[in-house]
């Protein structure tokens, strides 16, 4: 009976952390991009500055009409958000905060295998979502989606693999638990190479291509409407709060930092996550979208093969060091 | 549930632990596929319906769509589609292997042994390069 409790309480945080971090990321972002460029941003919503803008949306999103167009293959159109959203939740589950089994989901021994296998499936949505609207635009934006999965998927797994090898386990806790300081440096290009790699596997500025609004309007998204379309921001918000939670936990060392390992370890976790969620938002105000071609090149003749150097150098300095 | 024969009392510790946190992954994604049921249903009822056929329209800017929206495009990069499928495979076995590699007893062989594979996965992909495959046509 205490198993089960423990385990549906458990369900219930990160289910609450799934459906309110995504948010607060984007309600900072709508804040910090008005800043940076001059704005105020949203003001009114909620009374203080604006805090409940984006529950106004989520009310607004459910309001309107549901349309499927008459062309549209009906059952994968509707289905494709949630495919696109669900894998993020999973993935939280095996996401640890701090150390020992009370502050992570669920301990998942595969743990690297698992996220990366998982988060893969989150693609498959937005390519139901471009096939199946039987819009020429969906279909552009659907098919640049796989090809951006297909270039940056795999120098996430090299850098990953390293991390891996540094740490001698594939556990995320225990990646965590043998981490010490001069990983940072170590692993440094694994890091950049990773959380890039993890940009443009979330279709984020400047890696927009698949959704660039000039051109193919919105992508694998652009026929869908209320809480269909709602769900599909979700999913992009959601990944940015699990991109940037694994970038922590692989590189940044977690639950680490000069004080309060023990009992306030989640604190640097979350401290970590945000710093980089908010990299994350000033990337997208900072840079120009790449072009198709740039894109690819940018993985094929940069990402991996700085991502084989780097799983080189982690092979020489932990056979050394040993 | 049927009980996995396992021989030694470890082993069952092991298997048992490992169905137990895939069986939590499990209710998790029940727990999701709820929610989004229930917010589909709930949305079902909050939003009108009052479709009409030019709303049912594909949309392409504005005009009227011309032709069928499965067109046929040409796929300037499937090539990159078979260098992923080749990579991502062979990058599969970095992992076994990267969790034992530094245990005592094996050392410098085995990291001779990955810079052979990386050697390969690094010929492979000069080779494609020098082919032109990168490069957009």
């Amino acid at each position: 009976m205490n198993d089960a409790l423990d385990v549906a309480l458990r369900l219930l945080v990160v289910f609450v952390v799934f459906l309110t971090f995504p948010l607060i990321v984007g309600q900072t972002e709508h804040k910090v991009m008005a800043h940076m460029q001059g704005r105020l941003g949203p003001m009114y919503a909620g009374g203080f500055h604006g805090w409940a803008q984006l529950v106004a949306d989520g009310v607004k999103f459910a309001q309107k009409e549901d349309i499927v167009p008459a062309g549209a293959d009906r059952r994968i159109f509707q289905l494709a958000p949630a495919v696109a959203l669900l894998p993020y939740l999973l993935v939280l589950l095996a996401i640890p905060i701090g150390p020992g089994e009370g502050a992570v989901g669920q301990v998942v021994d595969a743990g690297i295998f698992f996220v990366l296998a998982v988060m893969g499936v989150g693609v498959l949505g937005s390519l139901m979502a471009g096939w199946a609207s039987a819009n020429k635009f969906s279909l552009l934006g659907g098919l640049r989606t796989a090809a951006q999965l297909l270039a940056y998927e795999l120098p996430m797994l090299l850098t990953a693999a390293s991390v891996a090898m540094a740490a001698g386990t594939v556990s995320l806790p225990g990646i965590v638990a043998a981490f010490e300081w001069w990983w940072v440096p170590w692993q440094l290009v694994g890091a950049v190479v990773f959380f890039v790699a993890g940009l443009a596997e979330l279709q984020r500025p400047p890696f927009d291509m698949p959704v660039a609004d000039s051109e193919i309007i919105f992508g694998a998204y652009t026929e869908y409407t209320g809480l269909r379309f709602a769900l599909f921001l979700l999913a992009e918000y959601a990944g940015i709060v699990v991109l940037c939670g694994l970038t922590t936990v692989l590189f940044l060392g977690g639950w680490h930092g000069p004080w309060g390992a023990d009992g306030l370890g989640w604190v640097w976790t979350l401290l970590k996550a945000a710093l980089l969620a908010f990299v994350v938002i000033w990337l997208r105000v900072t840079y120009p979208r790449l072009r198709e071609d740039q894109l690819q090149k940018l993985s094929w003749t940069l990402l991996i093969p700085l991502s084989l150097a780097q799983i080189a150098l982690t092979g020489i300095v932990k056979v050394v060091i040993s | 549930m049927p009980e996995p024969t396992v021989v030694t009392a470890t082993g069952a510790v092991v298997a048992a632990g490992y169905f137990q946190s895939y069986s939590v992954v499990g209710l998790l994604a029940v727990v999701g596929v709820l929610f989004v049921a229930v917010a589909f249903g709930a949305g079902r009822l909050l939003r009108p319906v009052v479709p009409t056929p030019e709303k049912l329209l594909t949309y392409e800017c504005g005009v009227d769509p011309v032709g069928e929206g499965w067109a046929h495009t040409q796929v300037r990069y499937y090539v990159y589609a078979f260098l992923y499928v080749i990579f991502a495979v062979d990058s599969i076995f970095l992992f076994p292997w990267a969790t034992v590699f530094a245990a005592p007893g094996y050392g410098a062989a085995t990291l001779v042994e990955m810079f052979i594979f990386l050697g390969f996965l690094a010929v492979g992909l000069l080779y494609a390069y020098k082919k032109g495959v990168l490069t957009w046509t």
